[in-house]
């Protein structure tokens, strides 16, 4: 016997949450128990008292799934609302890395135009490194990182997605 | 304004929301809460022997009572052990509020003496926690717990409270309710219920596949259910969780479902054209395998849990409500578009093709007795006296459900979602304290009583007249007849071994015990036992090999139901083997 694997696609969800002590284990911990994939997780203050939250999760799961796993977070008492971005329609989503690169010569010289090409800042430099900054989508941040490994990275730091749906309307 | 303590601020607001008994045991890092209830008299305190059984006591006094049961244990070792409870109570939605001590806020984190990540370890084995670190935050904190133990699906809350909150004051002050965070829709769309109605009024097959939900929304949801049934002429079975709910003397009941359920409320639910699903929860003991559940039928799905919406089932029309409201909504809008009684004779008549099948009956024997015989006879002595029954979980928990008849909701305690050996005694304990005249009986194995057997001095220090039934075959019975359907017969580890004396073990404990060996003093044991005016212990030999049937074996179809032992035997595929 092997065990079977169900196809799945890729979700946005934000998740607004009081900002109480414990919430991003309750919520990540739901993941876990339930079976649930993240593949990306961020969290933030998102008001002037500092007691809502807003949270960003990428999973990918099938479409019942999906429902499932609205469900349950709707279900826990600090989370107010989720929005499943994904299945609501036009949304931007932005990552932003930190990416180290050394070496010296053409390589040094290779990095810097290709941080050109991707808009990436250089946030420090010695006379044998840089690190750069770049935001975008995952596949902008991916191959940006693929370009670097040929060039000397060293390491990379990313934020995960953070995403908020087109138009005037909240969520 | 005057400052209180932690603990007095504690005692007091569980006082103002109307705890009546608390189920605990004392510890180091609650001593400050023990001396505030050695300083009131208005919340009597239940020692216990053993944390777990002080969750399942809650459990059994919450479910019996209809009021959410409230647990004190200490740090550490007192709040892991309640954590099964906890789980239980969290799995069957039943209403409870665990108060755990925890080590003064200063040493969090520091592997101290008797600690334990207790919110960590509860966090998804409740409905809800906290830490509280202030005393002026505990009122608040208290409050919110009840609310949220008690509305919507009801759960457990725990509650952690260091040391040093427990001593340290704050003004005492009363909190307003707060409500305001969490408020789970409890009115169901009226669209939705007229949709549902006219569903109803047009099928031709039609079933109310009823659950627990009904039970937790209070005796007018059973009520309801009864008028809705009587208006409908429908069917009506129910889950484990759910039995009481309609009257098993009903002519409309079909017994149990699922996967020792009885062959009419199988294949009634199989070749249905519609499933009123009412505060269940499409449970995998219930459905069997899924793409084979009652294929050509709509279902209509109420709930109170959005998340136990097409969760394991698709459904064709969604309800969210408090099943009790949704039912009134039903039965007001049945009346109101004045649908007519449907003709539902051909129904019944295929109904009555599988009830003549008898699947509950079994072959009597006159040299030993049959479990199945055992619970009969149980019935017939106890149903004048509308009993209170608890079980622990296995064969004889089956065998209960199917052959005891329940006329009234609260009257059926047991462990069904988490399905906790152990549970029984305790729950009687305090469903006993709950109803202090009601006949409360255990329903036991011989395994699954030795889990929690401490709690017979319990029931000794509180003078509780609990009675324990033990249908004794010196098995695991459940795993040992899964060993003999999956596992040709290897007996791995299920015989019950080194069995103790239960009836000295009773009397070692103040209990009356009776041993009942034979067919022929079977009803004069049970009658010892009803006549005895104080807790009584009775060991019930029973057959040995004796198995529970119908069974719908784990991954079938309600179509491929077992009826009969010898319809199987030997050796389960892999796939069948990992099913639970």
């Amino acid at each position: 016997m092997h065990i079977k694997q169900e196809a799945s696609e890729r979700h946005t969800l934000t998740v607004i949450v009081d900002n109480e002590p414990g919430i991003l284990a309750r919520i990540a911990g739901l993941f876990t128990a339930r079976g649930y994939n993240i593949e990306s997780l961020t969290v933030s203050e998102i008001t002037d008292d500092r007691a809502v939250s807003r949270i960003t999760i990428v999973t990918s799961a099938s479409a019942h799934v999906m429902e499932q796993i609205i469900a349950q977070l709707e279900r826990l008492v600090p989370v107010h609302k989720v929005t499943d971005l994904t299945a609501l329609g036009p949304h931007v989503e932005r990552e932003l890395a930190l990416v180290k690169v050394a070496g010296t010569g053409d390589h040094r010289i290779e990095a810097l135009r290709l941080a050109e090409v991707y808009r990436a800042h250089v946030l420090d430099a010695t006379i044998s490194s840089f690190v750069f900054e770049v935001t975008g989508g995952r596949d902008k941040i991916d191959k940006f990182v693929e370009l670097m490994s040929e060039v000397g990275l060293v390491e990379v730091a990313r934020t995960g997605v953070v995403a908020i749906s087109r138009g005037k309307e909240a969520a | 304004m005057a400052e209180k303590s932690g603990a007095d601020i504690l005692i007091e607001t569980l006082c103002d929301l109307g705890v009546e008994v608390v189920f605990g045991y004392p510890g180091g890092a609650v001593l400050p809460i023990y001396d505030a209830l050695f300083k009131q008299d208005r919340i009597k305190h239940i020692l216990v022997r053993h944390e777990q059984a002080a969750t399942h006591a809650a459990e059994g006094y919450a479910r019996s009572t209809g009021k959410p049961g409230v647990v004190l244990v200490t740090s550490g070792p007192g709040a892991t052990n309640a954590v099964t409870g906890i789980t239980d109570a969290l799995m069957d939605s039943i209403p409870m509020v665990v108060i755990t001590g925890q080590v003064p806020t200063a040493l969090i984190g520091t592997d101290a003496f008797q600690e334990a990540d207790t919110v960590g370890i509860t966090r998804h084995c409740s409905k809800h926690n906290y830490l509280v670190k202030d005393p002026a935050q505990l009122a608040d904190a208290v409050h919110e717990a009840f609310h949220i133990a008690t509305a919507g699906r009801p759960g457990p809350v725990v509650i952690d409270i260091p040391k040093d909150v427990q001593v340290a004051t704050a003004p005492s002050r009363k909190p307003g309710r707060n409500t305001q965070r969490y408020a789970p829709q409890t009115k169901a769309d009226a669209a939705a219920i007229e949709a549902a109605v006219d569903m109803l009024a047009a099928a031709e097959r039609p079933i109310l596949y009823t659950g627990g939900g009904i039970i937790n929304s209070g005796p007018e949801a059973t009520r309801l259910l009864r008028e809705l049934a009587e208006l409908t002429g429908a069917p009506v079975t129910s889950t484990l969780m759910g039995l009481g709910a309609l009257p098993a003397s009903s002519d409309q009941w079909l017994g149990m479902l699922g996967m020792h359920g009885t062959y009419e409320a199988n294949l009634a639910m199989n070749r249905a054209d519609l499933i009123i699903a009412l505060g269940s929860r499409f449970d995998d003991r219930v459905t069997g395998r899924l793409d084979a559940f009652s294929p050509n039928s709509r279902k209509v799905h109420v709930d109170i849990d959005r998340s136990s919406i097409n969760k394991n089932v698709r459904v064709d029309l969604p309800i969210i409500a408090d099943v009790g409201s949704a039912l009134a909504d039903m039965v007001a809008a049945w009346k109101a578009r004045k649908h007519p009684k449907p003709d539902l004779s051909e129904w019944w008549r295929r109904i009555e093709g599988w009830r003549a099948r008898r699947c509950l009956d079994f072959a009597d024997r006159a040299d030993e007795i049959m479990p199945q015989r055992a619970i009969r006879a149980l019935y017939e002595a106890t149903k004048h006296k509308a009993p209170i029954i608890t079980t622990e979980v296995g064969q004889h928990q089956m065998w209960a459900a199917q052959h005891f008849g329940f006329e009234a909701p609260n009257k059926w305690l047991t462990s069904g979602g988490l399905g906790t050996m152990g549970y029984g005694l305790p729950a009687a304990i305090g469903a006993q304290l709950g109803n202090p005249d009601a006949l409360v009986i255990d329903i036991a194995g011989e395994a699954s009583i030795q889990m929690n057997i401490q709690e017979l001095a319990t029931a000794t220090q509180y003078r509780l007249p609990v009675k324990i039934f033990i249908l004794n075959n010196e098995y695991m019975g459940m795993v040992r007849q899964w060993q003999e359907l999956t596992y040709q017969s290897r007996y791995s580890e299920s015989y019950s071994d080194a069995l103790p004396d239960f009836v000295k073990l009773g009397e070692a404990y103040g209990w009356k015990g009776i041993l009942i060996e034979r067919p022929d003093q079977l009803d004069a044991g049970i009658a010892d036992m009803l006549a005895y005016d104080g807790p009584v212990i009775v060991d019930c030999r029973v057959a040995k090999l004796a198995n529970c049937f119908p069974m719908i074996p784990s991954g079938a179809a309600h179509t491929e139901m077992i009826l009969e032992g010898n319809e199987v035997s030997g050796e389960m595929d892999d796939e069948a083997k990992a099913l639970v």
